[in-house]
């Protein structure tokens, strides 16, 4: 099981994977639209990937509600369990 | 009629990352074809283990968010794009008259392949979103569309091994009709993957000459057995001579005219006596309002099978009749190998560069002619078109389906 910061430096390899950005900008407070610039189907393939990552289960209609990493981070934690 | 000039040349290809290193490398007669580095002869039961494979791989010229996102055959589309683009000078054009026509023959068959392998081991789950706008055959035009802003309209005509001279001439349509003022046009193919290899040995088209890849390429040759499988692409900058000219670009040659047929014979041989492939040579020739004496050299498919090649000679020689005999003739598939949907754009660049540089590139490989060819063919070394006048050329494509296109291009 993956710890908060396990979590963040997990997804900020993803989504410097997918986007190009430095893995050091993906940071809790970012939002993946207005400050990461991520569009939807970005947002799916990270979450896909996120999924197999941390063996999670993130259903689609909770995606909308992961505004920044922050809350993606958290939601990861909380599935784990 | 609006006349069309080709201002910029792109390519990714087995003889190179670019024009100018393919181009000398298809001077110097050079094969690309090599025995593959992985064990899928092995593992797959493969009668084939080589092809003809890219120098640079697109991962070392792209960012690693653009090889995620792109089909390889979008990839190598992409980066013969942006060098056909700069080469073109990076035109000032208004956005609604910049259109793209770029074909793959296949599509994202890596995609697809690789979506179903990941379906089958880990479930519907982990198919990933991308999946879709990769696998699908327009998306190398769609992404040159967004990446050069192309708003006059992006094309993807798909017919097998001609689709890369239809859609140049599908870009050449666009610029006579009206509708754009500069098409970015040209084919792409990324098919060299276990299961295209095994379908395609599995109709015999395919050479075996496992022990001596770099002559398996051999068009015209008594002793040929096949095609042999290639990949990458090849981009040409379509522009009216008007705004070329306006802007003091400078131009390689123009397309004069095409020529479009289709067999209705059969879903894979090309028709026996190949009326369909002469007639769009015919027609090409009628279009761009020349005669056979006019025709300095050809630029053949041949792409190395038994059948094929020879019915393509004897329908150039029928076309062209005794002029045949001072016709260039050149097969480059000897040395690229087969780049299906890319062959007939990288086909066109060569034919480019041949009356641009007023010279014909060789075919290699060729020990023992078959003794039925009755054109003039390049072997070995380059040969010197007439150094002065006009020149003009034909590049041939025919595609699985019965598919021909024939493009007439001439000197700047």
């Amino acid at each position: 099981m993956a710890d908060k910061n396990e979590i963040l430096a997990g997804l900020a390899e993803i989504v410097a994977e997918e986007t190009g950005l430095d893995a050091a900008e993906v940071t809790l407070e970012k939002s993946f639209t207005d400050d990461l610039d991520i569009d939807s189907l970005s947002m799916m393939t990270i979450v896909t990937l996120a999924e197999e990552k941390f063996d999670v289960r993130i259903p689609d209609e909770e995606v909308k509600n992961l505004t920044t990493v922050g809350d993606a981070v958290s939601f990861i934690e909380g599935a784990q369990n | 009629m609006t006349d069309v000039v080709i201002t910029g040349l792109g390519a990714t290809t087995p003889l190179g990352g670019d024009v100018p290193t393919t181009w000398e490398n298809a001077l110097a007669g050079r094969s690309g074809v090599r025995t593959f580095d992985n064990d899928w002869a092995e593992k797959y039961d493969i009668p084939v283990n080589f092809a003809g494979q890219l120098v640079v791989q697109p991962s070392e010229v792209l960012t690693r968010p653009e090889t995620k996102r792109m089909d390889p055959s979008a990839q190598m589309a992409i980066v013969a794009a942006r060098e056909a683009w700069a080469d073109a000078g990076s035109p000032d054009v208004d956005s609604d008259r910049l259109g793209a026509a770029v074909s793959s023959g296949i599509g994202g068959v890596w995609t697809l392949l690789n979506g179903w392998d990941t379906m089958k081991e880990k479930g519907a789950k982990r198919v990933l979103p991308m999946t879709v706008p990769m696998l699908m055959p327009n998306s190398p035009v769609a992404y040159v569309s967004l990446e050069f802003g192309a708003r006059a309209g992006a094309h993807a005509p798909v017919s097998a091994c001609a689709s890369g001279a239809e859609a140049i001439a599908a870009g050449f349509e666009m610029i006579q009709s009206g509708r754009a003022d500069i098409v970015i046009a040209g084919g792409t193919e990324a098919a060299i993957h276990p299961l295209p290899i095994s379908a395609f040995a599995a109709m015999a088209a395919l050479s075996k000459r496992n022990d001596d890849p770099a002559s398996a390429s051999r068009p015209y040759d008594t002793s040929r057995d096949g095609f042999v499988l290639g990949e990458g692409s090849g981009i040409v900058v379509l522009e009216s001579a008007e705004h070329a000219a306006a802007r003091g670009a400078k131009v390689y040659g123009r397309l004069l005219g095409l020529g479009m047929t289709a067999d209705a014979n059969h879903i894979a041989a090309p028709e026996p006596n190949g009326a369909g492939q002469t007639r769009a040579m015919e027609l090409g020739l009628e279009r761009a309002g020349l005669t056979a004496a006019d025709i300095a050299h050809v630029n053949a498919h041949a792409t190395s099978t038994p059948v094929g090649d020879m019915i393509e000679a004897r329908g150039i020689r029928g076309v062209l009749g005794s002029h045949a005999d001072q016709v260039l003739l050149s097969a480059t598939k000897s040395m690229t190998g087969h780049l299906l949907g890319g062959a007939g754009a990288l086909e066109s660049v060569f034919t480019l560069l041949a009356l641009h540089n007023r010279v014909a590139p060789p075919t290699i490989n060729v020990t023992d002619p078959d003794p039925e060819l009755e054109v003039d063919l390049v072997r070995d070394t380059p040969r010197d078109l007439p150094a002065e006048g006009q020149l003009a050329a034909i590049n041939n494509s025919f595609g699985f389906g019965g598919h021909n296109v024939a493009l007439v291009f001439g000197t700047a």
